[in-house]
């Protein structure tokens, strides 16, 4: 569905992305980790059209959408959350995800359906005329997921969704995942939070100083020495 | 849950919530009583009103670009006065009535607008930097218009007085068909404004304000919908420029594009409340009469000139100290119930 191919992006001297090659297949969720500064979130912004490559190419569904702004990107289907919470500080909660909704609803009155419908789905109807920025943390990255899936995306980029959270709330995420998949959304996710990742990743990829240094199964790479070196530490061996 | 919620229907309500909780009896007082009050208004506080009008209606159509989608133009007197000349040379040159010219010139102003957005919102011009931008590009068409021999130059242009006559535009023994043409003028761009921002346009421009990313990264090409904001402001404007050439019956770069102007223009929205419907009309109904008592009275008598300018700042700086969001705030905290009282005010 999504393929990579050596993708290389600096930031004037700085290598942030070298060579990376990565192919997602459909309905998979790919967990993608790393230390911090590893590149996680250059390659979130370079796939979403934030960040132009210098070379290599993104194809997504057999076409190549390398430099396409962001708003085309969204409307090919690709949608994400964002590292630092994003959100439209003086729109209601209804009115954000109705936002989203308007990408390819023919009308407002469908959009207004379809927000109706992920506003049940995500739990945030409760929130219906909050506004945006007088959210919790996690009514608030809720809200970010809720407008993502209000574009109907085939692909969906999440940055670091649950960091920050309690337990609880990460199980609530957990289980919200699992309903977006069953829609049939593919997904990458950039976490931290390795319990998390470990149980709803199909395959991860690790990042390291731009470089891909091991891919697999999760428990495949909590074994993988260069893994645990780099990143993990000696508790997940 | 879920019926209870669709009977709200919240968004469609959406201006009412705007202007508060006595909803739709509120603004249909306010037309009767705005229709019936002109006719007994002596002649100086009818200018007043007019004034009142006209600049709530320039104030809505900077807010459609400065309130809704959070482009703090700061040159609206060029598309003012690119309306004020269009019609005003093409009547006295070709002699075609205002009414036309007014059509025409909201063109021009809609292209020069197109040009203002190609040079700002291509190159992501953004806070103080699109400021900046947008004076100096009124600034430009000022410069232009003191040089330009066919229109007038600095001196500017006398129009032609002709009897009372809807088709030239002009009205000498009473003033009140500029008092109701300029009520026509804002109840229309009101309905429009209650169409953009109840329609995907609306919701876009607002997406825009808040956060561009985020608004990139749900499908929406912010560069066209900043462009269509521009445009639609700059043709509304122009439009209150015409009427002010056909009131006054006289324009020069001096009176119809300064930067005095362009202020005086975004200071209502910015008074009475940003990205509001009332807000550009409460704004007016505080700074014009302020501005023309003032100027006629205070400037007069002590002859110190732009004496009415200094009252109108200070009134700027208290009202951005002591309400930053605008009077409306103040008013809504009055009017609201509960619920939209939390909900607008947590923010603070």
């Amino acid at each position: 569905m999504l393929k990579i191919e050596n993708l290389t992006k600096r930031f004037g001297g700085l290598i942030a992305l070298n060579n990376v090659n990565l192919n997602i297949e459909k309905g998979e969720i790919r967990g993608l980790i790393g230390p911090n500064g590893s590149g996680k979130t250059t390659l979130f912004n370079c796939i979403t059209g934030f960040h132009h490559p210098e070379t290599g190419r993104i194809i997504f569904e057999g076409e190549d959408i390398t430099g396409l702004p962001p708003h085309k990107i969204a409307i090919k289907g690709i949608a994400r959350t964002f590292q630092i919470v994003k959100a439209f500080h003086k729109m209601t909660v209804y009115e954000s995800i109705l936002t989203g909704a308007l990408l390819r609803a023919k009308d407002i009155k469908e959009a207004r359906e379809i927000t109706l419908e992920i506003m049940e789905f995500t739990g945030l109807i409760k929130r219906r005329d909050t506004l945006a920025g007088n959210l919790t943390t996690i009514d608030r990255k809720k809200l970010g997921l809720a407008s993502a899936i209000a574009t109907k995306p085939k692909l969906l980029l999440l940055d670091e969704l649950v960091a920050g959270l309690t337990p609880g709330e990460i199980n609530e995420i957990i289980k919200l995942i699992r309903d977006i998949r069953e829609n049939g959304v593919t997904m990458i996710i950039v976490e931290h939070v390795m319990k998390f990742i470990m149980e709803i990743a199909d395959k991860i990829t690790v990042l390291h100083r731009g470089e891909i240094i091991g891919e697999g199964k999760p428990e495949e790479i909590a074994g993988n020495p260069k893994v645990i070196e780099a990143y993990l530490g000696e508790k997940y061996a | 849950m879920k019926k209870e919620y669709k009977m709200k229907k919240g968004d469609e309500m959406k201006w009412i919530k705007k202007i508060g909780k006595p909803g739709i009896y509120l603004p249909l007082t306010l037309i009767a009583l705005t229709t019936i009050i002109p006719i007994i208004l002596p002649p100086f506080l009818l200018h007043v009103a007019i004034m009142i009008l006209l600049y709530s209606y320039l104030g809505t159509a900077w807010n459609i670009l400065g309130g809704y989608t959070g482009q703090f133009a700061w040159g609206h007197s060029a598309f003012f006065g690119i309306g004020a000349y269009t019609s005003t040379t093409l009547y006295i040159y070709h002699k075609i009535s205002p009414w036309i010219g007014m059509l025409i010139g909201s063109l021009f102003a809609a292209g020069y607008g197109a040009l203002c957005g190609a040079f700002t919102f291509r190159f992501g011009l953004k806070g103080h930097y699109f400021v900046i931008a947008t004076i100096a590009l009124s600034e430009i068409i000022r410069i232009i218009f003191i040089n330009w021999a066919e229109m007038g130059r600095a001196w500017g242009i006398l129009l032609p007085v002709v009897p009372d006559s809807w088709i030239d535009f002009q009205f000498h023994t009473t003033k009140l068909p500029y008092y109701y043409i300029a009520l026509t003028m804002l109840l229309t761009i009101i309905i429009i404004e209650i169409k953009i921002i109840n329609s995907k346009l609306g919701y876009y421009l607002t997406a825009i304000r808040d956060d561009e990313e985020l608004s990139e990264s749900l499908g929406i090409n912010t560069f066209k919908y900043k462009m269509i904001a521009m445009i639609i402001s700059a043709a509304l404007t122009s439009f209150g420029g015409t009427f002010y050439a056909q009131y006054v019956l006289y324009i020069s770069p001096e009176t119809v594009m300064p930067v005095g102007l362009s202020t005086e223009i975004l200071m209502g929205p910015i008074i009475g409340g940003l990205g509001t419907i009332m807000g550009p009309i409460i704004g007016a109904i505080i700074v014009q009469p302020i501005h023309e008592f003032t100027r006629a009275y205070i400037t007069t008598y002590t002859g110190i000139a732009g004496l009415d300018y200094v009252v109108a700042g200070t009134l700027m700086l208290t009202v951005a100290l002591l309400q930053p969001k605008g009077v409306i705030q103040y008013i809504n905290k009055i009017l609201y119930s509960k619920t939209i009282i939390t909900s607008s005010s947590k923010g603070e």
